[in-house]
């Protein structure tokens, strides 16, 4: 009874997406504000039962009902129930319903908080958001139908796959979910603009929160999939540019660039063309990120199975939206007004670079991603692209953009002076060629000039991200009256997260180290200093699991330091095994242990690492995360603008 | 369904285990290095997207037992790796060969910055000099 | 309408239509199935213990002077299983000899099996460590090589094989080869 509703609340959903669409796009054409108040009813429905629909299935998932055909190849009884509810997105079709249940919460969120706005505007966005749930419904309701039931019910289910029998992985696609999803609101705002044919200032003000929230949860979603990687997976590393990950990195870079385009727009009415471009290029991205993970036209660990026909209905989708947001940018882009000047030497100029650097770094990330399709179509032969070419070209790309990261901040708008710049960034750029040279005295093996280059850059972009709060504690030391907005607190944050980032990958990439041995019980390993002492493997029990732990006892310099437990876990219901590594953690530096594979005698095989400052690298990710919340959060986007500017007074409108 | 069955035994070879080398360990840490760097720079083929160096896959751990006795036996990284090419083509490389056909993909990326690059200098220099005529 | 300097719309565009032809393309392509730089090359060479008499030894000499299939295959594999009772039917039609490399496999399970399900094969090769399994590319069972007189690899086929893989695919390719001189 409960999948059969579930299924019904998405055809209502359909319908009223349809509605909203409709009533938002046309009446909005027609200046019809009957239709036009329609919209923001319709989406609030529809939002309503699309969340009823992923109830409805995370209910068969909790009781579960085998019955249902995706309940029983995903969960199994004897699942704790917090991943029985996290089973619901374990494949395809439940990951779909809560792609439109994300969708949802976004059309609730600005249904509600886009009363201030123009009610043609807010009708335009709530209709291409409508178009999108609309979308998506359909391509659930006709392909991917999580509801279909499976008679006679199977008396057990399969399982969760056992990796994501985890916390991190839990939250995972939900918080990337948010932050790709999210990208359709600045799509919509974009596109409404363009339907409206006009976009200035204050729509860059309206525009930028709830772009900064969906990056800001992007963010966080991936720094949660490359912290959880690390420590479950069993092999110590943080980020393989695995197809998958790309496609969630790449709608991050343009969303960067997005972000930081919608400041030039807010501020000097400037960069329109690109802020549209970018809004729509973070949107096809998301879309492509979509499609990838369930064509199967790129080999992935992230892949759910694939089948042509789905695969077909979102490239149809990507291909209507897109095509259609840009042919109405040909249309209506000349009708935008352009921008003020600048000189060679302003913040738009940088920022300008900075979007650059941003989108030529996404686009070779892409090409890279794509290029083994590239060559198996045109029957060129089969290729890999793997860590080694992406790591040749994304630093070099990237290494320029870590420059001008610690200046741009500090240069004027419109006509910047570089005497004054100087002044203000020539601390930070003295302490990070100090670093530079103390980094080329502690190493000297290979690597000394990457990690030279990488605390150098690090140094300098965290230095710099600390002159803003200096100046006001400076200000409020000696008694004067200082502002720090939310928006520059938030900058500096996100800027500092990432100089974190920087320094933790290069130092864990070129001072960590790895080693593979052989060991029987009651024998040693030294590594990095620290002795890692076998002290032999015993059995443990978990709720659906039995596990072998190996134990070890680490010291250094003669003192016990921890005590390690690294297991390999046998989920009896789907035959799998797994690696649970072992953690010691630490500010400066992560011991890790896995167990490998139990070879003759009691002798076993056992990955032994040093990782030093890599916590560095989620650390910055949570704090780019924290930088944007606080930028959103900004007083000026609370304060709600009841007035638009009127035309004629309005400089920057042709 | 034949995907289906393939992908089956191919999955019975991996798991989701990561593996850990047990072949021993070079005396040579130069030796020990180049035997890391080239079982990191080998795709497994029957998994989803993993180095021979973390694969759980029996077949990867034969690859690491047959790199292993050929860097002991002297052969070069370039011959390692030819070795494997040729009997599994390109694919078995994370790093693609820089040849005609790949020209692009090593190219393309530096070759989009500097077409980047020329168009903000193009940019640039349009708006300084809408700022020089005195616009807002 | 102006398109005047409408290169930010037309290059995205085009990049756009590129690509989802791109991805429609690659929908009905499988990336997972390795294409083998193995043909038009003569077979590796190697030396292996026959399965059933370890004492007696082949090499790729057997595969000289006749049209024949090349199946690499375990008792461990599902798909070999699946694969198994179309081998022996066609096995049966003595259209070519079939020659089974036995793919890291336990030897007592191997000759369960076809005492079990039957025998296809003229001779079994036993490929404990699966090097010469490396020789010839193989990634996974089954494959199935096809070789021609000369003993060059002419055809390999990535998973187990169907009545309509051997008789749309294999049997034209045989007979033209079947008809070649030697």
């Amino acid at each position: 009874m409960i999948p059969e509703l579930g299924h019904l609340a998405l055809i209502l959903a359909l319908c009223l997406a349809a509605a909203q669409a409709w009533f938002g796009i046309a009446g909005a054409q027609r200046g019809d504000s009957v239709w036009m108040s329609v919209a923001r009813p319709a989406a609030v429905a529809q939002s309503l039962f699309v969340l009823l629909a992923f109830v409805a299935l995370a209910y068969s998932f909790l009781v579960s009902d085998f019955s249902v055909q995706y309940v029983a190849e995903n969960s199994n009884v004897l699942l704790p129930w917090p991943y029985k509810i996290t089973a619901v997105w374990g494949a395809h079709e439940g990951s779909l319903l809560l792609w439109v249940s994300v969708l949802g919460i976004w059309t609730l969120a600005v249904s509600f908080f886009s009363r201030h706005l123009p009610l043609d505007f807010a009708a335009r966005v709530l209709g291409v958001m409508g178009l999108i749930t609309l979308g998506f419904c359909l391509f659930m309701l006709t392909t991917s139908d999580p509801f279909t039931r499976l008679l006679p019910a199977a008396e057990q289910g399969r399982d969760l796959n056992p990796i994501l029998q985890d916390p991190a992985m839990a939250l995972h696609p939900p918080m990337l979910y948010t932050g790709y999803v999210g990208f359709s609101v600045a799509f919509a705002f974009a596109v409404a603009a363009l339907l409206g044919g006009r976009m200035d200032a204050v729509w860059a003000r309206w525009s930028r929160p709830w772009t900064l929230t969906a990056w800001l949860f992007l963010t966080f979603g991936i720094t949660l999939g490359s912290w959880w990687s690390y420590y479950e997976l069993g092999w110590g590393g943080w980020w393989f540019w695995d197809p998958v990950e790309n496609a969630s990195f790449m709608p991050w870079l343009i969303g960067t660039a997005l972000v930081h385009s919608l400041a030039v727009t807010e501020k000097r009415g400037a960069f329109k063309n690109w802020t549209v471009l970018l809004a729509i290029a973070a949107f096809s991205l998301s879309l492509l990120g979509t499609f990838l993970v369930r064509s199967g036209v790129l080999i992935s660990v992230h892949s759910f199975a694939s089948d042509p026909k789905r695969g077909i209905f979102i490239l149809a989708m990507i291909g209507v939206f897109v095509g259609a947001a840009l042919t109405l940018y040909a249309w209506r882009a000349p009708t935008l007004a352009k921008g003020g000047g600048f000189q060679p030497f302003s913040r738009e100029t940088l920022l300008l670079l900075n979007n650059i650097f941003l989108v030529v770094a996404a686009a070779s990330v892409l090409l890279g991603t794509l290029y083994p399709l590239l060559m198996d179509a045109f029957g060129l032969g089969q290729l890999s692209v793997g860590p080694p070419y992406f790591n040749a070209v994304f630093i070099p790309v990237m290494l320029p953009f870590f420059i001008i990261i610690g200046i741009g901040p500090y240069v004027r708008w419109k006509h910047g002076d570089v005497g004054a710049t100087t002044r203000t960034v020539r601390v930070a750029g003295i302490v990070a060629l100090l670093a530079a040279l103390l980094s080329l005295v502690i190493v000297h093996a290979s690597g000394a000039l990457a990690l030279m280059a990488g605390i150098s850059l690090a140094v300098w972009t965290g230095m710099s991200a600390l002159i803003e709060p200096y100046r006001y504690l400076r200000q409020r030391a000696a008694g004067r009256h200082a502002s720090f907005g939310r928006s520059t607190l938030g900058m500096c944050v996100a800027h500092m997260g990432a100089a974190l980032l920087v320094l933790g990958i290069s130092v864990t990439s070129i001072l960590g180290i790895e080693q593979d041995v052989v060991i029987k019980p009651g024998e040693t390993v030294a590594v990095a200093g620290y002795d890692f002492r076998f002290l032999g493997v015993h059995d443990e029990q978990g709720p659906n699991y039995s596990a072998r732990q190996g134990v070890f006892q680490v010291s250094k310099g003669g003192t016990i330091v921890a005590m390690m437990r690294p297991e390999k876990r046998d989920f009896s219901s789907v035959g799998n095994e797994t690696t649970e590594a072992a953690i010691e953690p630490g500010l400066f530096r992560d011991l890790y242990l896995a167990l490998g594979n139990p070879l003759d005698q009691g002798t076993w095989s056992v990955r032994v690492q040093y990782k030093p400052l890599v916590r560095l690298i989620w650390l910055g990710g949570l704090f780019m995360m924290l930088g944007g919340l606080l930028a959103a959060s900004d007083r000026r986007y609370r304060r709600n603008t009841m007035t638009m500017p009127a035309r004629a007074a309005d400089p920057e409108h042709a | 369904m034949r995907r289906l069955l393939v992908g089956l035994s191919l999955l019975l070879m991996a798991g989701t285990a990561l593996a850990i080398d047990s072949e021993p360990p070079f005396s040579d840490p130069a030796l020990q290095a180049r035997y890391t760097e080239l079982t990191h720079e080998l795709r497994c083929l029957v998994c989803q997207d993993e180095t021979i160096a973390d694969s759980n896959a029996d077949l990867a751990a034969d690859f690491r037992r047959q790199i292993h006795d050929m860097v002991a036996a002297g052969k070069s990284d370039a011959d390692i790796k030819a070795y494997m090419v040729q009997r599994y083509g390109d694919f078995v490389l994370y790093k693609p060969p820089v040849e005609s056909s790949t020209a692009l993909l090593w190219a393309g990326p530096f070759v989009l910055m500097l077409v980047a690059l020329g168009v903000v200098a193009l940019i640039v220099r349009k708006r300084a000099r809408q700022s020089g005529e005195g616009n807002p | 309408m102006n398109f005047r300097n409408s290169a930010p719309f037309i290059i995205p565009g085009l990049v756009l239509i590129f690509l989802i032809g791109l991805f429609a393309r690659g929908l009905f392509l499988d990336p997972t199935r390795v294409k083998s730089p193995l043909i038009g090359k003569p077979a590796p060479k190697f030396s292996l213990p026959g399965l059933y008499d370890p004492t007696q030894r082949f090499d790729q000499s057997l595969l000289q002077g006749k049209v024949s299939l090349f199946n690499v295959w375990g008792a461990w594999c599902v798909a070999c299983q699946e694969e198994h009772p179309v081998l022996v039917a066609f096995a049966q039609r003595k259209v070519l000899p079939i020659y089974g490399l036995d793919y890291h496999d336990d030897r007592q399970a191997a000759l369960d099996m076809l005492h079990k399900d039957g025998d296809p094969y003229t001779q079994i090769l036993d490929d404990a460590t699966g090097d010469v399994a490396i020789n010839w590319g193989v990634y996974g069972a089954p494959e199935t090589f096809l070789i021609d007189k000369q003993g060059v690899i002419r055809d390999k086929i990535i998973g187990p094989l169907t009545p309509d893989i051997i008789d749309k695919q294999l049997m034209p390719e045989i007979q033209k080869l079947q008809v070649e001189a030697p």
